[in-house]
């Protein structure tokens, strides 16, 4: 009925927004995807404002109620309220989203969107996938115990490390007491900063 | 008196409220709380359904601002039935719920967050049927939605956030087309009221309204899981716990195709994208049944025919003739309900037999006659067996694709027969797995590979790779709570009911498809001041 009016910055920058939102979405990463949504939500509103006509005065009726050149200026709100609406409804996906990204980075170690095992299961033949699993279970745990075993040899190392200072310098110096406080200054980026950190790890 | 309507969306939602604030304290009394509410909304549906069957659209001009400027809420026959047998629905689930929690008690959780967000859910339903204008349709959606994020990923297990990521992507993307939509049709039209945009779409530029017509059909396709666009449910679905994928089987798709059916008669009744629709339905429904016949596990194999038998309901949208709606609104609430039925039962089953993977069931048949009997009777429903509903309703959409005659009408004539006799297929192989299988052969479930069933089915190590993969599964149990079996039985005994009343509710599906060709009655009741304007 009314002719579509907006300006053409708005319509190609909500058009732009879209587009990137969009790309965004096809991404595995969860926090793209919270970026393309926003970035999609944000060009929907565009579009929207868009949808309200060309801009104008700002919609408020006090005096000028039945003045009808004066409500003819003004700007259409209604699509605003949308807008606004929109955005309440963005912020809450987009929150939720990333609450589902924190946990799925804490399951799983990264925020990726994962294949749905049961329809490759379904579609791929199941003797082939669980011969795959099993191999890449059994892979992972040769690599874990590797690596669980060189943590450990570096733990110890590291402390035969420190036993072999504090000798050195408890010969060197008699006064024990003092030890710490020089240790603690000279050692403090190597030493007591490797074991805890590799404590924290073996553990 | 229409005061009531209202009501059904903010007493769950301030239940919801109360229960938030509540937290895990007081257990009984939420528990009652719950019900009541959901009693209360199945008895508000119940007397907007008789008023508006007696009386025509009932209207609530919210705020008491006239319907272009302010809120409109309508109940009309299908608006109406909608609500009355989701609120019926609803009700039954909560009760599962309530029996399944009861029984588990050792997880705190449910209270907290499954009765307020599962009361939400319930608002945004209420408010999308109620919405008397497209963007309140789109705020009743997104409450709908929001607090379906929060169902699906309950309890945030690996698999269940996985599977809601990909739910909560999907839908989101609908939602952004909806809006999008909204913004077209604002934009060419000036109005958002459905009652409006009815008599306005009708003057716009045909390229203007076609555009405005597909980006609603996407959306609303996306909900209801039509053929191109319901990759999404059966990857997101199975994972969540059986009380939400009953609800959400048998209500949230069903959003879609209530969208679907009011654009298609109120805001664009010309059917200009009827052969879409028809090639859209045919590809649902045998891609559909098609997926679930390859599958393993029943929670999945019922989510691909959710897919199919949504292929029918747009089957009926598409046709567009009186029989053919009336059809298509008789099948939507024997889908509801059965669709529903079944997930319950399957909730049984998981609970009985230790999951639901068909590799690992069987001997229910034997060891849980009671749970046989109800996956029974819903099975054979939801295949089409005479004398029940879904064969009335298959019934009525084959007669009027007969009565339309076209030749893509006459192929899906054809397609809902292999379809309703390929479900049948897939119900039978999983009665016969898990129901009529020896029990002997079969490993119990966590008990370790005990070699192949009787008929091979069991590889080796099967047992034990699933039993590792899956933290979700319980051990199975002797007994099950009765509240669960209760309202198991209150489900399938709605549905056979349909066929008891059958003439009565055929009549009255007839009468809601009457008036939704008829949109000029619509109109009239929203806006009484304006009669003949275009």
């Amino acid at each position: 009925m009314s002719q579509v009016t907006g300006t053409v910055v708005l319509a190609v920058g909500g058009g732009a927004l879209v587009a990137a939102g969009v790309t965004l979405l096809l991404e595995r990463s969860m926090v793209r995807l919270v970026v393309g949504l926003l970035m999609l939500g944000n060009g929907v509103n565009l579009l929207l404002l868009t949808g309200g006509g060309p801009a104008g005065g700002a919609p408020i009726l006090t005096d000028g109620l039945y003045k009808v050149s004066r409500i003819r200026a003004m700007n259409d709100p209604l699509p605003q309220v949308m807008i606004l609406t929109a955005i309440v409804i963005a912020l809450a996906s987009a929150a939720f989203l990333l609450s589902i990204a924190y946990r799925a980075a804490r399951l799983s170690g990264d925020d990726e969107v994962r294949d749905d095992v049961e329809d490759r299961r379904v579609s791929g033949g199941d003797d082939e996938l669980r011969a795959r699993i099993r191999e890449q279970r059994r892979e992972f745990r040769h690599w874990s115990r590797a690596r669980r075993r060189e943590i450990r040899r570096a733990r110890a190392e590291l402390r035969a490390q420190i036993r072999a200072e504090r000798e050195r310098r408890a010969v060197a110096d008699p006064a024990e007491t003092d030890d710490t406080d020089d240790t603690g200054g000279a050692d403090s980026p190597g030493g007591p900063g490797g074991t805890s950190g590799t404590g924290g790890a073996g553990r | 008196m229409n005061q009531l309507m209202p009501l059904a969306v903010l007493l769950p939602l301030l239940a919801a409220g109360v229960k938030i604030t509540l937290g895990p304290r007081r257990p009984g009394v939420q528990r009652v709380i719950s019900v009541t509410v959901l009693a209360a909304v199945l008895a508000i549906a119940v007397v907007l359904l008789v008023r508006a069957d007696r009386d025509g659209p009932q209207v609530a001009q919210l705020g008491g601002w006239p319907a272009p400027v302010g809120i409109t809420l309508v109940a009309d026959r299908l608006s109406a039935l909608m609500l009355t047998v989701s609120a019926a629905v609803t009700l039954c689930v909560m009760i599962y719920a309530i029996g399944q929690d009861m029984a588990d008690r050792e997880r705190p959780g449910p209270l907290s967050v499954f009765h307020p967000t599962y009361l939400l859910l319930l608002a945004g339903v209420a408010d999308s049927f109620l919405a008397g204008d497209l963007f309140n349709l789109f705020v009743g959606f997104e409450i709908m939605l929001m607090a379906s994020y929060v169902l699906i990923t309950l309890g945030g297990t690996a698999t269940r956030v996985r599977a809601g990521t990909t739910y909560i992507v999907v839908a989101l993307l609908s939602s952004m087309l909806f809006l999008i939509a909204i913004g077209v049709l604002y934009g060419a039209t000036g109005t958002v009221n459905l009652a409006q945009l009815s008599e306005r779409i009708a003057v716009l530029p045909s390229g203007v309204a076609l555009t405005a017509e597909v980006m609603l059909l996407t959306a609303f396709g996306i909900k209801a899981a039509v053929f191109p666009l319901s990759m999404w449910l059966p990857d997101s679905y199975p994972t969540a716990p059986a009380p939400v994928t009953a609800v959400f089987a048998g209500l949230l798709t069903k959003l879609g195709v209530y969208g679907m059916l009011r654009a298609e008669t109120l805001l664009f009744p010309d059917g200009r994208l009827r052969t879409l629709l028809l090639v859209a339905a045919l590809l649902s429904m045998l891609v559909g049944v098609l997926g679930a016949m390859v599958q393993t596990d029943i929670k999945r194999l019922l989510s691909f025919t959710l897919v199919s038998h949504i292929g029918y309901l747009v089957f009926g949208v598409a046709l567009g003739t009186l029989d053919a709606i009336t059809a298509a609104v008789f099948y939507v609430l024997h889908h509801i309900t059965i669709q529903t039925a079944l997930f319950l039962v399957t909730g049984l089953v998981e609970r009985r037999g230790g999951g639901t993977s068909l590799h690992r069931l069987g001997g229910l048949a034997r060891t849980a006659p009671l749970v046989g009997v109800l996956f029974f009777v819903p099975a054979m429903n939801l295949g089409g067996i005479p004398p029940m509903s879904g064969f009335l309703g298959k019934l009525g959409l084959l007669r009027a694709g007969l009565a339309d005659g076209g030749p893509l009408a006459l192929v899906l004539v054809g397609a809902g027969v292999v379809t309703s006799l390929l479900t049948l297929y897939a119900l039978v192989k999983v009665w016969n797995q898990a129901f009529w299988r020896s029990p002997g052969g079969v490993a119990p479930a966590g008990a370790g590979p005990a070699g192949t069933g009787p008929d091979g089915a069991v590889p080796e190590d099967a047992a034990s790779e699933d039993a590792e993969g899956e933290e979700e599964t319980a051990p199975p149990t002797a007994r099950l709570p009765a509240a669960m079996v209760g309202a198991t039985i209150a489900m399938v005994a709605l549905s056979l009911a349909y066929t008891v009343v059958g003439g009565p509710l055929v009549a009255l599906s007839g009468r809601a498809a009457a008036e939704l060709l008829q949109p000029q009655g619509y109109v009239q009741a929203v806006r009484p001041m304006t009669p003949g304007r275009s």
